[in-house]
């Protein structure tokens, strides 16, 4: 049955920004046994709205569940069941700034970044790219010892 | 006009109508009652412990379809409050609690009594908040009474930091509530309807399976109306006993765990399942894949998440029964009801090979009987609530229910403890009622101290203990499934139920005859006072019908197959 297959799903939830609603949504999830793969939220510009991105896994019929029980939350205003997205993810890497510093900028160039710190010991770079790409993007710097890699979680929006 | 915060929360009880609060003060709810001292716009019954109070309030919302109100200060008088927070939120029974909270100051200093309440009651309320300034308090508190009552109902606890209730700022309780991430849907999609309508005329095995939404949302009339206008044959669920009322001919009975065979068996065999408010529960279900396979379903329901949960649905109806069955019924005129007589008739037979019995006894007094007895001498004159176990099971398949809201159990949480309580709240809101709790001997003792709450305020409510000197429900499963190793729950050792009534200003009666019952119970109605019947009943007594846990629907152990068991 194809609605029983796991797979990788996106969800946006359009929430009041009021106090605990993120603790609402991470309760739900939690309760009722989902699994929250990233989250990001921030507020909607010029409205009292926020938007949540989810990633998570999940079967049809376990997205269904989610996105009513989601739905039946009072300060929650919309679900989006993301099927056309684009979604991207940010990441934040500090490399040893003995590394092949054009390397690792030809690197973030290619992932649609580049470094934005130098400090005496280190560098920072910065990449927003699409999350299969992302993947890719971290496997490729570990040849330059990263000292520490910050991913942001996605954001989608439907096209 | 300028007024505290305290006595906005009584401004607003009072303008929604609210007659009967049940609570408990302590420190940071005192400026509460200090307001409720002061007015004479509602009542307020102080019960001996705050989950008494939510159950009070519960069953006042029970038997009237109104919000129910309880009231509890911070810390652990919110936590005694949980239990019944829970108990309202698997029902889906409209209640406001009002917790009291530390100052706004002091919140997440570990302060003395403080604890998160919007943190732990966020699972077990439809809806919670922690009120953060005087100016957003009277919104705050009809929006709550709004969520409570409307769509699925449900509780809603609103956490009041102690300073906001000092306060001074001005009050008009606001008229109307806009929520633009809240709005239920009540009424249902005409094409489905279409769509339900044809699959019922082209059904050769219908049945109605009855929830009790259909309770919630006052769509009782228009489900009897159904049932006559179709001749469909009915089941109810532990939730909707006395929708279609005991003497309809078209009603089987219960189903579930502690279903009739009839009414199991039409579950299994029925081709179009017409659910109304009702969420295949597990208890209802038994084995999922077992569960109705030659049938189609017609899901009716106010909470879209209810709606493929657990089963499939052919027929997927979001809306209030009650508005769904107004578009519905007309169309189902002229529906040829002779269409289903087969289906009757097959059903009929099974519940002439097997139906809802006992074998009654001379030597000892049966439960099944005295519950039967209490049907015969008062009947629908009473309101029924229950505690949880055998006794609960007993009532729901031997009382004869004639109407909505005359029976008020605790049926999702299965809380023990909730039947003397809720019996105060339903007696205060139908005090022309007879009110009697129908409980065991062990779930009595989980709210007995409402005994002096219920002599204090003269809220005559009848309790008969249905006494087998067992945790009887726990004690049926060890016989049948832990080769009877009765792990505690042997209750041989007992208080003297006569003398513990007493000393709380109430009354008691020892019965172990069926004359002696009689006498009590006559004896009970007439004395207008609470009371504790203690009735020894037959100690091995098993509730059946039963479907072992996850066991499939069919599969029942029957009352010829089980001799008494010693």
């Amino acid at each position: 049955m194809t609605n029983s297959i796991n797979k990788r799903r996106v969800i946006s939830v359009i929430v009041l920004n009021e106090s605990s609603v993120l603790a609402r949504i991470t309760a739900l999830f939690a309760g009722r046994g989902y699994n929250i793969e990233s989250l990001t939220v921030a507020p909607i510009p010029d409205s009292d709205m926020s938007h949540i991105t989810i990633a998570t896994d999940g079967s049809a019929k376990v997205m269904e569940q989610i996105t009513k029980q989601l739905h039946k939350l009072i300060p929650v205003y919309k679900v989006i069941e993301h099927e056309e997205m684009v979604e991207k993810e940010m990441v934040l890497a500090k490399f040893p700034i003995s590394e092949h510093l054009s390397d690792i900028s030809a690197l973030c160039l290619a992932y649609n970044g580049g470094i934005v710190n130098v400090g005496k010991d280190i560098i920072i770079t910065m990449v927003a790219d699409e999350p299969k790409r992302i993947f890719h993007f971290i496997e490729a710097s570990k040849r330059y010892n990263p000292v520490e890699i910050v991913r942001s979680g996605v954001v989608a929006i439907e096209r | 006009m300028q007024m505290s915060g305290a006595q906005m929360v009584c401004e607003a009880i009072i303008a929604e109508g609210v007659k009967t609060v049940f609570g408990y003060p302590g420190g940071a709810i005192m400026h509460v009652y200090d307001e409720i001292y002061k007015q004479d716009g509602f009542e307020h019954v102080l019960n001996r412990h705050e989950q008494a109070s939510v159950h009070a309030a519960d069953g006042y919302a029970r038997a009237t379809g109104e919000v129910g109100v309880a009231m509890v200060t911070s810390g652990p008088g919110f936590t005694n409050a949980v239990t019944g927070l829970a108990t309202a939120y698997m029902d889906s029974i409209p209640l406001v609690v009002i917790s009291g909270q530390v100052p706004l100051a002091l919140i997440g200093t570990d302060g003395f009594q403080e604890i998160d309440a919007v943190g732990i009651s966020r699972p077990c309320t439809k809806h919670n908040f922690l009120v953060r300034s005087l100016e957003e308090l009277p919104r705050l508190l009809k929006e709550a009474f709004y969520i409570a009552r409307s769509g699925r109902p449900g509780p809603v606890l609103i956490d009041i930091p102690k300073d906001i209730t000092v306060d001074i700022g001005h009050f008009e309780y606001p008229k109307d509530v806009n929520i633009p991430t809240y709005k239920p849907t009540y009424k249902g999609n005409n094409k489905q309807i279409d769509k339900a309508v044809t699959a019922i005329k082209k059904a050769k095995k219908p049945l109605l399976y009855i929830g009790g939404g259909v309770v919630l949302s006052e769509a009782s009339d228009l489900v009897r109306d159904m049932a006559l206008k179709t001749q469909i044959p009915a089941v109810e669920t532990l939730m909707a006993r006395g929708v279609l009322g005991a003497s309809n001919p078209l009603l089987l009975g219960m189903l579930g765990m502690h279903g009739n065979y009839a009414s199991n068996m039409a579950m299994s065999e029925t081709d179009l399942i017409i659910s109304l408010g009702a969420r295949f529960d597990d208890r209802v279900t038994g084995k999922l894949s077992e569960f109705a396979r030659y049938a189609e379903i017609i899901h009716i329901d106010i909470d879209a998440s209810n709606i493929g949960k657990l089963v499939d649905v052919d027929y997927p109806i979001v809306g209030d029964v009650k508005n769904v069955l107004e578009v519905m019924l007309p169309l189902l005129d002229g529906v040829d009801t002779t269409r289903y007589d087969n289906w009757r008739d097959i059903l009929k037979r099974y519940d002439e090979l097997h139906p809802q019995s006992y074998i009654d006894s001379d030597e000892t007094l049966k439960p099944q009987w005295v519950i039967e007895r209490v049907g015969e001498l008062v009947g629908e004159k009473a309101i029924i609530t229950s505690d949880v176990g055998q006794h609960q099971m007993w009532t729901a398949q031997h009382y004869p229910f004639d109407r909505p809201r005359q029976w008020i159990n605790s049926g999702g949480l299965g809380t023990m403890g909730f039947g003397f309580p809720s019996a105060l709240g339903a007696k205060k809101a139908c005090p022309e009622k007879i009110v009697i709790n129908m409980t065991g001997d062990g779930s009595i003792l989980m709210n007995m101290q409402e005994l002096v709450t219920a002599s204090e305020y003269k809220i005559p409510v009848i309790n008969i203990i249905l006494n087998n000197h067992f945790l009887g429900m726990v004690r049926q499963w060890q016989t049948f499934f832990y080769e009877a190793r009765y792990s505690e729950t042997d209750l041989t050792f007992q208080p003297n139920w006569k003398a513990l009534a007493e000393s709380c200003g109430g009354i008691g009666y020892d019965v172990t005859t069926k004359e002696e019952f009689d006498e009590a119970l006559k004896d009970a109605i007439a004395k207008d006072k609470v009371c504790f019947m203690n009735v020894i009943v037959n100690r091995f007594e098993n509730v059946l019908p039963m479907v072992p846990s996850g066991g499939a629907l069919f599969n029942m152990i029957l009352p010829q197959e089980q001799g008494e068991t010693k």
